[in-house]
């Protein structure tokens, strides 16, 4: 039971019972700030798990803000507090029995990953430096490890080459623009008439 | 220390394991209950130095009947003023929300002071020989998830004025955010590192290895900082979220007592917070500019002496700890001096200050540093250096000398043509019949 | 209490924190956000639904890139991706929410029935 166990287990456990919260609580307002300890959760998971630029990007772009803009749209569409939308319980068995079975699938399947574990000596080590993530970011490959050039399995290994991810990284950034751009013009406030209901 | 506490606890009777374990744990509540301490007597004396600063500046004394003439203990007389008062929770208040939502918003705060080294090898979460890799980073996401206490402040009391003040203040905070990451970019590209610790190492020697000059990239970054740090504390000139004049109190108004009291300790942290990372990135971190350890060191003899008594707990430390709080607490004082001199912004200048002119300079700074990293830096480097501090420390020396001959700075003499008599009333004019 | 849990550490009863722990917590994740996104009413519900989906396939990613040195690049570089592209995608969901609500003045899903057959 080293340290990694006692914080894993604590770290999962907040993050499973805000991920439960997030699901079972009626009110909406709520479900946001458990949705918020449940993004928390998994950015001490990413901490824990080695990937501190991932843990603090996680903290910068979900908690500080994709979850302000979802409780600002929460509020700005709020309906009176008293009527919160409920489901009835023909809908919540479907749902809960489907979600049910989907995780006795997974676990069934997950059985079959061969377990790893790390070598006694190394239970807590970081994962690449935040330099090679931006290196491979960049473009300049021959900072970072050779990597699979696929990831199909076969019999013999296939030789590990160098990759970057210029392209994808281009791609998102233009990716977002767009998004900046149509989400502004989606949610621009329109002076057209009222329309009949 | 870890391995050291480690065996003490193995010598108990815990199995290896759970020494580790144990020693763990152990360290991370003394940093965390360290840090808490500062953060707790920070704010004692920056609530002081803030009634202090306003009623100079407003021409008053401030407090002084509490504890002597300064009025040393008037946070402890307010502090206990708020342990009494009443827990009031309002009617149409979401209780769970309003509950949570001032320690939501110190525990953010106090989050980010893991990757702020204090001196060489004093951090929450680091070794003597680096603090966090990321840690700038981490600090800036930290500061980030103060808004989400804000926001379920205002939303959580059930009022309108509440509402509005929170929501004000989020887009305010979170709009400043980008500039503010993009100022800290530029000391980052500097440097080539997120590492609090080596930024701060890179900045040692004499004064003008600070980074404040070492390029006008840089140079310019730190006011863009300042600015934009300014407004992420929500204090004057961009206090709308708790505009007495407007608001009544904004997202904080329904609170009193002890809930009020964290979310102004979450404020002042956050003060101190942004001011520890501006004394990092800008100002030579503990580093105190004048390189005495070495210049007056004869021989080995002092620097042994600073080095002693352990390499990281050593009495060099200590003073350079010193050195850095200090330069906190004038960065801390500055801002308490701009808000109480400044008018505030409407919300509207507020966004437009952001939108229309910091970001844009933000984005210029850091595509020239870039450039000034891949051309200029070795062509003109020391020069620059040398001209921005002879600039900056011949402007301060300029004013300083100003005010200190100012006809203002003299106290007034009061001439009297009749010296008032104790014992005979001055005569008050009659009125005309 | 540690050392009672060292002691069942030690005698193989608790096995050390592997790869399958992890899955298993993302795939909790996963079966929540999809049983959120099923059940909810309120769209932005909905829209939580798919931040947690997201969010259990990124520590799936990150995981990987822990336990198989081959991933450690690849991992980390997709969770990032992730969770860039959850954000604009909940930037540009929830301005069709907004959109939605100026239309219908609810964000009850259950309104959307104008392409009903």
């Amino acid at each position: 039971m080293t340290l990694v166990a006692v914080l894993f287990w604590i770290l999962a456990g907040f993050t499973a019972l805000s991920a439960l919260a997030v699901t079972f609580t009626t009110r909406i307002v709520r479900s946001a700030v458990w949705l918020l300890f449940t993004l928390a959760g998994t950015a001490g998971l990413f901490f824990l798990l080695g990937a501190e630029f991932l843990g603090a990007a996680q903290l910068l772009i979900y908690v500080g803000g994709t979850m302000v803009l979802v409780i600002f749209g929460v509020m700005l569409t709020a309906s009176h507090p008293a009527s919160s939308l409920q489901t009835n319980i023909a809908e919540w068995s479907l749902a809960l029995s489907v979600g049910v079975l989907l995780y006795a699938v997974l676990c069934v399947v997950l059985f079959s990953v061969p377990a790893v574990t790390d070598a006694p000596e190394e239970t807590s080590r970081s994962l690449l430096a935040s330099k090679y993530l931006g290196s491979a970011l960049l473009g300049n490959s021959s900072a970072t490890p050779a990597a699979w050039l696929t990831g199909f399995p076969s019999e013999k290994p296939l030789p590990r080459t160098r990759v970057h991810y210029l392209l994808p990284f281009e791609i998102v950034s233009i990716h977002l623009l767009v998004v900046l751009v149509g989400a502004a013009y989606l949610a621009r406030a329109k002076r057209r008439p009222e329309t009949k209901p | 220390m870890n391995g050291e506490l480690q065996a003490f606890f193995e010598q108990n009777g815990y199995s290896p394991q759970a020494a580790a374990v144990a020693s763990g744990l152990a360290l991370a509540l003394l940093s965390a209950v360290m840090l808490l301490g500062l953060l707790f007597v920070n704010s004692i004396f920056f609530v002081w130095l803030e009634r202090k600063v306003a009623g100079r500046i407003q021409d008053r004394l401030g407090p002084t009947r509490v504890g002597g003439k300064f009025g040393w203990l008037q946070t402890i007389a307010d502090g206990i003023k708020l342990l009494f008062k009443e827990d009031l929770i309002p009617q149409k208040a979401d209780g769970l929300l309003f509950r949570l939502a001032p320690y939501l918003t110190f525990a953010g705060v106090y989050a980010a002071f893991i990757a702020l080294p204090f001196a060489q090898g004093w951090v929450a979460y680091g070794s003597a020989s680096g603090a966090l890799s990321i840690g700038v980073l981490f600090v800036l996401a930290m500061l980030s998830t103060e808004v989400f206490g804000i926001l379920l402040a205002g939303y959580g009391s059930g009022s309108k004025w509440a509402l509005f003040g929170g929501m004000r203040e989020a887009a305010q905070m979170v709009s400043y955010e980008v500039p503010l990451a993009l100022s800290v970019l530029v000391p980052v590209i500097a440097t080539g590192s997120m590492d609090l610790g080596h930024i701060a190492r890179e900045q040692q020697g004499w004064f003008w290895e600070w980074f404040l000059f070492r390029d006008p990239f840089t140079f310019l970054a730190f006011w863009v900082y300042f600015i934009c740090a300014i407004a992420s504390c929500k204090r004057a000139p961009f206090d709308l979220a708790e505009a007495e004049s407007e608001l009544v109190a904004g997202f904080h108004t329904e609170y009193s007592g002890i809930r009020w009291l964290f979310f102004f300790l979450a404020e002042y942290s956050a003060m101190f917070a942004v001011s520890g990372l501006a004394v990092i990135l800008f100002f030579g971190g503990w580093h105190l500019g004048l390189p005495f350890w070495t210049f007056f060191a004869t021989g080995p003899e002092l620097s042994q002496v600073l080095a002693w008594p352990h390499p990281v707990l050593s009495l060099g430390n200590v003073v350079n700890a010193l050195v850095f709080l200090l330069k906190c607490y004038l960065l801390v004082f500055v801002q308490m001096w701009i808000r109480w001199t400044l008018p505030r912004l409407r919300i509207d200048q507020v966004m437009m200050t952001c939108l229309k002119y910091l970001l844009p300079i933000a984005c210029f700074l850091l595509l020239g540093i870039s450039l000034w990293e891949v051309f200029l830096r070795s062509l003109v480097g020391p020069y620059c250096k040398a001209t921005l501090a002879t600039l900056v420390v011949g402007s301060l020396t300029i004013t300083l000398i100003q005010i200190w001959r100012s006809p203002a700075s003299q106290p007034p003499t009061l001439e009297v043509a009749v010296p008032w008599n104790p014992t005979r009333p001055p005569s008050i004019p009659q009125p005309k019949a | 209490m540690i050392p009672l849990l060292a002691e069942a550490t030690s005698s193989g009863w608790i096995t050390p924190i592997g790869l399958h722990h992890y899955l298993f917590l993302a795939a909790f994740l996963l079966v929540c956000g999809l049983v959120c996104m099923m059940a909810k009413r309120n769209a932005i519900g909905v829209l939580m639904g798919v931040e947690l989906v997201l969010n259990a396939a990124a520590i799936n990613f990150v995981a990987f890139a822990r336990y198989n040195r081959t991933f450690e690049l690849e991992g980390q570089i997709f969770a990032l991706f992730v969770i860039v592209m959850a954000a604009a995608e909940a930037a540009v969901a929830l301005a069709i929410v907004l959109s939605f609500y100026h239309q219908h003045h609810t964000v009850d899903v259950d309104n959307a029935r104008e392409l009903k057959g």
